[in-house]
């Protein structure tokens, strides 16, 4: 089993360190098959792992070797594999198999073929770190990799020019991943403090050591670390006020939107709240606060989502919004529907962002729900793949995300918030209305594209790869049970109470009836094309929510843009006048002096004589005065 | 009574007198009688200390550099009368040549 657990994690660095060879030449498909079957084996090997871990109900613990061991530190580069962190593995390598395979089909024209593999893999590789570290400091290691990685892609194609954001909404790649990467310093610095304080106080930073002494610490101490850890998540997962960065992110290749900007790394924040849930469950106060921020997010992102015009960015706000309920069910403690959440959600919201990929490719680039329409015909796999995403997505039953999100909802009903389970009923309904006009305004009524686009479907193997995404969005929430016994022998046991359970079918007829009400608010209005309503769309409401209720702008004015001046003024009046001119001093002062001292070299002997008899008395004064001074 | 600061005083006054030929005599045969004067001014000290202490080395000391001034002269002049060959001249400011 040992094996299994590093051909699991090394299978995908393997990968990337392969690909890495071709870097620099032109395109080798073989470089992707390969890359694709190195993840395939680790796919593999997290599922026998997986079977293991549900058949013995046992973890596998292995510590590779040490790591730091300086004085009382000891970090080791041990891997945990458990309920948990099995579930993620396994659900990572699953969803990375597909987009590697998806993207020999999509990145077949782009001439950095091999390096889009190479930090693919890589990414994957940074992913399997931080889910199975059986440690903090291995999970930051990760949580890094995954960082350096995601601004990698998202940059992908770097040589994209600059537009300033009143000719374009969307930006260049590479602004994209400088944003992305600097508010997940912010947030990183937020996750160092919170391991210092763990480590400070525990004096390690090994997972059981530390849920093990948790009961030793003052309640302050683990709110602070509790808070720290948080704001480490708010980034990765981009939660509000941190949260411009995903949907910026959109301008990398759609691949990647749909690994790391949907599926996997944006989820590594829940990740953290469920690993970490002994230190959670110990803060009630911070518990609530993330329950409370994620139903903000939720209802906040699909707000957005409802007027937007961009496919792939419509697609992103609604992964907000599905992580502002994975971190409301997480914040209620109902810890193992947040990673159920996680896994379905993964599943549908990777299969969207490829099925959107498909209809990009078909339009050459062209992301404009409104410059659409009629795709149906042309593209019907893509379309049935993308339909049944949305019905997921928006919470149909038998579809997985029916399961999971109606359990998150109703944990708020069972936790007596009820404005919380308010909201989350709300953003249901919106988050229906906003799939399906995304998927009415692509696919149905006439076409609204140009007459020189070609709409054809995507090749056939992608379209294949793509269909156990398609039928785990279908099955996976008849798992949910199953799963529920199998985590819940790591994870705390989350039970609706018997008063819920008897309003069980009015529940789920609420959130039911506004799923449905979404629907076919978008049926009524978009199925038949589109009509579009002038006086809506200048409305302070619309404008409001079409400009991200400014906060890109606001971010722009007042935190940029004075950074940049503070940044300007310290520069030109700190760096250049003090600093850079102490340091030109001290050479300017010894090229000076001796260009003055030049002058006693005059040749003539007797002046030289002079000069050591001058620093002879002065030897003779000094030693004069260091006697009298001893 | 003549006491050990009478000698010193005398031995600094002849150092003086040497260090100022030194400083300001342009001759390299000045130059060399301006360092014997001063040779001798540290011995006059030498001497003088030693039979203050009661102790022989500073007197064995003087008779040292005594045997090594006199060889130094040996070889300096050698080297001056092979200079003044080839120049014509001892003046030190005909010489500069290790202009900087």
């Amino acid at each position: 089993m040992e094996n299994l657990v590093y051909i699991a994690l090394f299978a995908p660095f393997v990968g990337s360190m392969f690909a890495a060879l071709f870097g620099m030449s032109p395109k080798q498909t073989f470089v992707g098959i390969i890359a694709s079957s190195l993840l395939f084996i680790s796919f593999a090997a997290s599922a026998v792992l997986a079977f293991h871990v549900y058949t013995t109900g046992t973890a596998i613990h292995v510590t590779m070797m040490e790591w730091i061991s300086a004085g009382d530190l000891m970090i080791p580069f041990g891997f945990l594999v458990d309920q948990v962190s099995v579930t993620m593995m396994t659900v990572v390598t699953l969803v990375s198999t597909v987009v590697h395979i998806y993207s020999i089909g999509y990145m077949d024209h782009d001439k950095s073929f091999n390096r889009f593999f190479s930090y693919l893999s890589a990414f994957v590789f940074s992913m399997m770190i931080l889910v199975m570290s059986d440690n903090f400091a291995g999970l930051f290691i990760g949580w890094e990799g995954v960082g350096v990685c995601s601004w990698l892609l998202i940059g992908f194609w770097y040589h994209k020019e600059d537009v300033a954001r009143e000719k374009n909404p969307s930006i260049s790649p590479s602004w994209a991943a400088n944003e992305a990467f600097i508010v997940n310093r912010i947030a990183g610095l937020g996750m160092l403090i919170g391991i210092f304080i763990i480590y400070w106080n525990v004096g390690s930073l090994q997972y059981d050591v530390v849920f093990a002494d948790l009961p030793n610490l003052s309640s302050s101490v683990l709110n602070a670390a509790a808070l720290a850890l948080f704001i480490g998540a708010m980034g990765k997962s981009a939660q509000f006020p941190l949260h411009t960065w995903l949907t910026d992110a959109m301008e990398g290749p759609t691949p990647v939107s749909a690994l790391i900007h949907a599926a996997t790394m944006v989820t590594a924040g829940v990740f953290l709240i469920i690993r970490a849930n002994p230190i959670f469950s110990m803060t009630p106060e911070v518990s609530f606060f993330i329950a409370a921020l994620g139903t903000f997010v939720a209802f906040f992102a699909a707000s957005m989502a409802l007027v937007n015009r961009d496919l792939k960015r419509i697609i992103a706000f609604s992964t907000l919004s599905q992580l502002g309920y994975m971190f409301a069910a997480a914040g209620l403690g109902a810890y193992w529907i947040a990673l159920f959440h996680l896994a379905a959600h993964a599943f549908f919201k990777a299969l969207l962002f490829l099925g959107a990929g498909n209809v990009m490719h078909a339009m050459d680039d062209e992301l404009d729900i409104f410059k659409m329409g009629g795709l149906k015909k042309a593209m019907n796999w893509t379309y049935i793949y993308m339909g049944v995403a949305s019905l997921a997505l928006a919470g149909i039953p038998i579809f997985a995300g029916f399961f999971s999100k109606d359990a998150i909802i109703e944990t708020a009903f069972n936790e007596g918030t009820y404005v919380l389970w308010a909201i989350l009923v709300l953003t249901a309904g919106m988050t229906a209305f906003y799939s399906f006009r995304q998927v009415f305004l692509t696919f149905h009524g006439a076409k609204r594209y140009k007459d020189e686009i070609h709409p054809h479907e995507m090749y056939k193997f992608v379209l294949i790869a793509m269909a156990p995404l398609a039928i785990l969005a279908v099955i996976a929430g008849f798992f949910m049970g199953g799963f529920q016994t199998f985590v819940t022998k790591l994870l705390p046991n989350y039970e609706m109470s018997h008063h819920t359970h008897e309003l069980i079918v009015v529940l789920t007829a609420v959130v039911l009836v506004f799923a449905v009400g979404g629907i076919w608010l978008a049926y009524k209005k978009y199925a038949n094309g589109l009509k579009r309503d002038e006086k809506l769309e200048n409305s302070f409401l619309y404008k409001l929510l079409a400009n991200q209720y400014y906060i890109p702008q606001f971010y722009e004015e007042f935190i940029t843009k004075p950074y940049a001046m503070i940044s300007e003024k310290m520069w030109k009046d700190i760096d250049m006048k003090i600093v850079d001119a102490t340091v030109d001093g001290i050479a300017k002062f010894l090229y000076k002096s001796g260009d003055k001292a030049r002058a006693m070299q005059t040749g003539n002997l007797s002046n030289y004589l002079n000069w050591m008899a001058v620093g002879g008395v002065l030897l003779l004064i000094v030693a004069a005065i260091s006697a009298m001074l001893a | 009574m003549i006491g050990l600061s009478h000698y010193l005083i005398v031995s600094a006054l002849i150092f003086s007198i040497g260090l100022i030929g030194v400083l300001r005599r342009r001759n390299l045969l000045m130059l060399f009688f301006a360092t014997e004067v001063m040779l001798n001014a540290v011995n006059i000290a030498f001497a003088a200390i030693s039979h203050y202490y009661n102790d022989l080395t500073g007197q064995m000391f003087a008779f040292f550099i005594i045997a090594i001034a006199a060889s130094e002269v040996a070889v300096g002049l050698g080297l001056l009368i092979v200079l003044y060959k080839k120049y014509g001249t001892l003046n030190l400011d005909d010489f500069a040549s290790m202009k900087g």
